[in-house]
């Protein structure tokens, strides 16, 4: 990413409207279909979200997601797969008002009938209408994505995606992106996991779909083996105080990806997480720094 | 599933270890003092398999089909299927051990010929499942509120079941080990993704 491309997503950022945030307004990126601006970093809801009936888990959840709006976040994703994530973003989202800036992002997850999961989903985030449904790593996508597809020429939904994650089935993932017309494809990236540098993220920006990017710490695997290795100096040179910014920063910073999701349970971090969404962004050639660094370090 | 090879063992971990943690916490509090009560019927349902193990078979056999099914209902139904997925399948593999266990206590068949070694060896696991499994909370860290004890969560519970089973003089009891040492292998594996 150059300087200029740097300079026109802080201009989208500050153009694009959000709520009044604790922190300046995050950088944002378009989804090509729509171009509707998302913040370049979202919250994800695996296994931190999955807090069961424990009262202080889902009123630990709903801080965070509080945190993560008052710095002008916008993407929340989960999946019926989650175990109890669901309820707990709709608890949540009621305490706090429903916040109008929410983009909401769940999935369909099953072999049967994905329009009872998908209703059945909607109702526990509280929400009138999804606004993207993805198919959950191509779990019976011959099914699913034609229904994805006819809820969105209904209105029933605004976007309609795939998701996959770890690297698998990326053939399929490639023949699905090539034959369908997605709004978003959801799949695993960070400066370990770069295989999809290869060819989906080339052929995102090739057909217009937005991507987005789970498992940018590897569950924490990532920033545990990092922890005890001091931040390089070039991290200052891009506003990181810390690996996680770093990492974050990396993902943003290619030009195919539109947004990160990493999930926490920390107010602290979704704060940490949110402010690497602001200021400067690696250039190209810091990103393969970055990249070197972190698979030397990790 | 498709590529099932290239998933490991924490790809279905879907929960923390500090859920876990508030789990067993709330399972303390909410049946408190029924714990007392749960030591005291291991500790007799060992010393009767000790001191006169062909005569007490057969309620030993109902007495631990009454675990499974509590376990089964107030743990993985009650409790643990809000966190994870496929706890009800857990209460239905609980309750068909239950059921097993009832039959061959119903069964009364002859007991075979009394082993000692597998009667100490089998009382030794026992005693280490209800003395040894509550103390790895402290011992790992962990306050005594997140124990887990025998007749309340199922790995201690699945081990003192192997412990009394084995110490039993019972036919074919090869049956009845079954599902509690798979239990153990996924109890073990989870155990070894939270805290290992």
């Amino acid at each position: 990413m150059d300087r200029r491309t740097v300079l026109r997503l802080m201009g989208s950022a500050a153009a694009a409207g959000l709520a009044p945030a604790a922190h300046a307004a995050p950088l944002t990126k378009p989804i090509p279909s729509s171009g509707e601006q998302v913040p370049v970093v979202g919250l994800g809801t695996w296994i931190t979200f999955n807090v069961g009936n424990d009262p202080r888990g889902r009123q630990e959840s709903t801080e965070v997601m509080r945190a993560f709006f008052a710095a002008g976040g916008r993407m929340v994703d989960s999946s019926p797969m989650y175990g109890s994530s669901q309820a707990v973003i709709g608890e949540g989202l009621q305490k706090l008002g429903r916040p109008q800036q929410l983009l909401s992002a769940d999935k369909v997850w099953t072999s049967s009938d994905g329009a009872a999961q998908a209703e059945a989903s909607r109702r526990l985030w509280g929400v009138p209408r999804f606004d993207l449904l993805q198919v959950h790593n191509l779990l019976a996508w011959e099914k699913q994505l034609p229904l994805l597809l006819a809820m969105k020429k209904e209105g029933k939904l605004r976007y309609v995606g795939i998701t996959t994650s770890e690297g698998r089935r990326h053939k399929d993932f490639e023949q699905l992106m090539r034959q369908h017309p997605l709004d978003t494809v959801q799949l695993t990236y960070n400066p370990l996991d770069r295989e999809a540098e290869q060819r989906l993220l080339p052929l995102a920006r090739e057909r217009g779909m937005a991507v987005i990017v789970n498992r940018p710490f590897r569950e924490g695997d990532l920033l545990r083996a990092l922890r005890n290795n001091p931040l390089p100096g070039w991290a200052a040179d891009i506003g990181c105080k810390t690996w996680a910014q770093a990492v974050l920063k990396y993902i943003a910073s290619h030009p195919a990806v539109t947004c990160s999701i990493p999930a926490t349970t920390s107010v602290e971090h979704v704060r940490e997480n949110m402010a690497a969404a602001s200021g400067a962004m690696p250039d190209e050639a810091l990103r393969r720094r970055i990249a070197a660094d972190v698979a030397r370090f990790a | 599933m498709t590529e099932w090879w290239t998933y490991r063992p924490s790809d279905f971990l879907m929960f923390s270890a500090r859920n876990w943690a508030r789990l067993l916490e709330g399972a303390h509090r909410d049946l408190w003092p029924l714990q007392v009560l749960l030591v005291a019927v291991a500790l007799v349902l060992l010393a009767a398999a000790w001191r006169r193990p062909a005569e007490s078979g057969r309620w030993c056999l109902a007495v631990l089909a009454l675990a499974w099914v509590g376990v089964a209902w107030s743990f993985h139904w009650t409790r643990f299927a809000a966190i994870n997925t496929a706890a009800p399948w857990f209460a239905a593999v609980w309750i068909a051990q239950a059921a097993l266990l009832l039959a061959w206590a119903w069964r009364a068949t002859t007991p075979r010929s009394a082993d000692k070694r597998a009667r100490s060896a089998g009382l030794g696991i026992g005693l280490l499942a209800l003395a040894g499994y509550p103390l790895l909370a402290p011992l790992t860290g962990r306050p005594w509120s997140q124990a887990e004890l025998v007749g309340l969560t199922p790995d201690a519970t699945a081990l003192f079941t192997i412990g009394l089973l084995v110490a039993l003089p019972l036919r074919h009891r090869t049956w009845l080990l079954v599902l509690p040492a798979a239990w153990l292998v996924l109890g073990w594996t989870t155990a070894w993704l939270l805290y290992g």
